[in-house]
C-alpha cells in the first residue's frame, strides 16, 4: 500500500469510529422506544443533520472499503496493481451510489 | 528419552520431496546438531548452511516442524516432542538445494530499504556524542542485535503475499537508523520506506515478533516507521 492509500484509509477508519458508536446509539434509541418505520423516517425526513451525516459516513465507507479490497486484490489475486486499483475504484463508486440511494430514501422519501 | 529421532528433510530444489532418516537422540541435541548427523554419518550430499553454532551468524535458519527457527539454538527436546522432526527450506526464499535458500532478495530488500548507515560526519571531525538514556537511541537500540537470519522473513505472511515487501528485518534495520542521531539518510530513508513494499504493507500479524530468535521486536519497529513516514508526508517532507 502507497503512503497516500495508507493516509486515507486511516483518515477514513478515523472518522468512522465516532460515526459508527452514534449509529449504533441511533439503532439502540430506535429500538428501545418502539419506533416504526414512518416514525424514524418522518424525523429524518427533510433533515440537512441527517443527510450529511450518513452522507459523510457513505463516503468515509466507500474509501476505505475501496482501499481495502485493493489490498486484497493486489495480495491475493493475480491481478495486477493497476488493474486491481481500477476494480476497487469501480467497487467504490457501487458503494457510493448505493448508499447515496438509502441517503436520499432516508432524507427525501 | 527416545533412542532414536524420526527426521525428514527436504531433498531437491523447488521441486524435491521428504526424505526420512533415523537419528541417535542425545541430549542437549540441537537441530542443527540433527542435520550434521544426517550429512556426517548418513549422506554427504546433503546441502545446508552454517557458520558459528552458537547464535550469532544468523545462517542456520530452516523450517523446523512448520516454524522458522535458528537451528543451532533450537533444542530437539523443545520441539519435537513426539520424536519427529521435519525440517525444510526458510519459506518465502528460492530453494538453492536441499535446506539451503537463496538469501539474495532477503538482502536487497535491506538495499531497497536504505538499510545502510549514512553518515553525517567526516573522519576528521569530533566524534559525536550520543547519550545511551537518549530517547532515540534506545528506540535505535531495541533491534541493534538483529543477526540477519531471515526468520522474519520466511514467518511472514505479507511477504508470502506480496512479494514487493521488503519484510520486517529490512524494515526494522531502517528503523534503528531513522532513531540514529549519527545518521544523515532520515528523509531519503523514510521516502524508500514510505513506498510501494514499504511499511505500510504490513499487516501487524506480528508473526516476526513471535518467532524472532532474538526476541526483538520488528512489528513495533513497522509501526513506528508508519507513524513517522505519515507525519513526514503530513508536513510535506516525503511524496506519497
Amino acid at each position: 500500500m502507497t503512503m497516500r492509500l495508507y493516509v486515507w484509509q486511516r483518515a477514513t477508519a478515523a472518522l468512522m469510529a465516532p460515526l459508527v458508536l452514534v449509529h449504533i446509539a441511533v439503532i439502540f434509541y430506535a429500538t428501545h422506544n418502539g419506533m416504526t418505520a414512518a416514525d424514524i423516517l418522518s424525523r429524518t425526513h427533510g433533515s440537512i443533520m441527517w443527510a450529511s451525516y450518513y452522507g459523510l459516513f457513505v463516503a468515509a465507507a466507500s474509501i476505505h472499503a475501496a482501499i481495502g479490497v485493493r489490498n486484497v486484490l493486489t495480495e491475493w489475486s493475480p491481478l495486477a496493481d493497476r488493474r486491481a486499483g481500477s476494480f476497487a475504484v469501480g467497487f467504490g463508486l457501487l458503494l457510493v451510489a448505493l448508499g447515496a440511494r438509502a441517503v436520499f430514501a432516508l432524507v427525501l422519501s | 528419552m527416545l533412542a532414536e529421532l524420526s527426521v525428514s528433510l527436504w531433498r531437491g530444489g523447488k521441486e524435491g520431496r521428504y526424505e526420512t532418516y533415523r537419528v541417535p537422540q542425545r541430549a542437549s541435541q540441537t537441530v542443527l546438531d540433527v542435520v550434521t548427523f544426517v550429512q556426517r554419518h548418513i549422506d554427504p550430499t546433503l546441502s545446508y548452511r552454517f557458520a558459528c553454532r552458537v547464535g550469532v551468524c544468523g545462517s542456520c535458519a530452516m523450517t523446523v516442524n512448520g516454524k522458522p527457527r535458528w537451528t543451532c539454538r533450537t533444542h530437539v527436546a523443545k520441539v519435537a516432542g513426539s520424536g519427529r522432526l521435519e525440517i525444510g527450506p526458510l519459506e518465502n526464499l528460492p530453494v538453492i538445494k536441499d535446506l539451503t535458500t537463496d538469501m539474495q532478495p532477503f538482502f536487497e530488500k535491506w538495499q531497497k530499504a536504505q538499510g545502510v548507515f549514512a553518515p553525517s560526519k567526516t573522519r576528521h571531525e569530533e566524534i559525536e556524542q550520543i547519550r545511551p538514556d537518549s530517547a532515540a537511541r534506545r528506540l535505535a537500540d531495541a533491534a541493534i542485535e538483529c543477526i540477519n537470519c531471515g526468520v522474519c522473513y520466511a514467518a511472514c505472511d505479507t511477504v508470502r503475499w506480496n512479494e514487493d515487501y521488503f519484510g520486517p528485518a529490512a524494515l526494522t534495520r531502517a528503523w534503528t537508523l531513522v532513531n540514529d542521531e549519527r545518521d544523515a539518510g532520515g528523509t531519503a530513508r523514510l521516502q524508500a520506506v514510505a513506498g510501494a513494499g514499504g511499511c505500510h504493507s504490513c499487516h501487524s500479524h506480528q508473526s516476526c515478533q513471535e518467532l524472532c530468535p532474538q526476541a526483538l521486536n520488528p512489528t513495533a519497529a513497522i509501526a513506528g516507521l508508519k507513524r513517522r513516514t505519515t507525519a513526514a508526508y503530513l508536513k510535506g517532507e516525503i511524496k506519497a
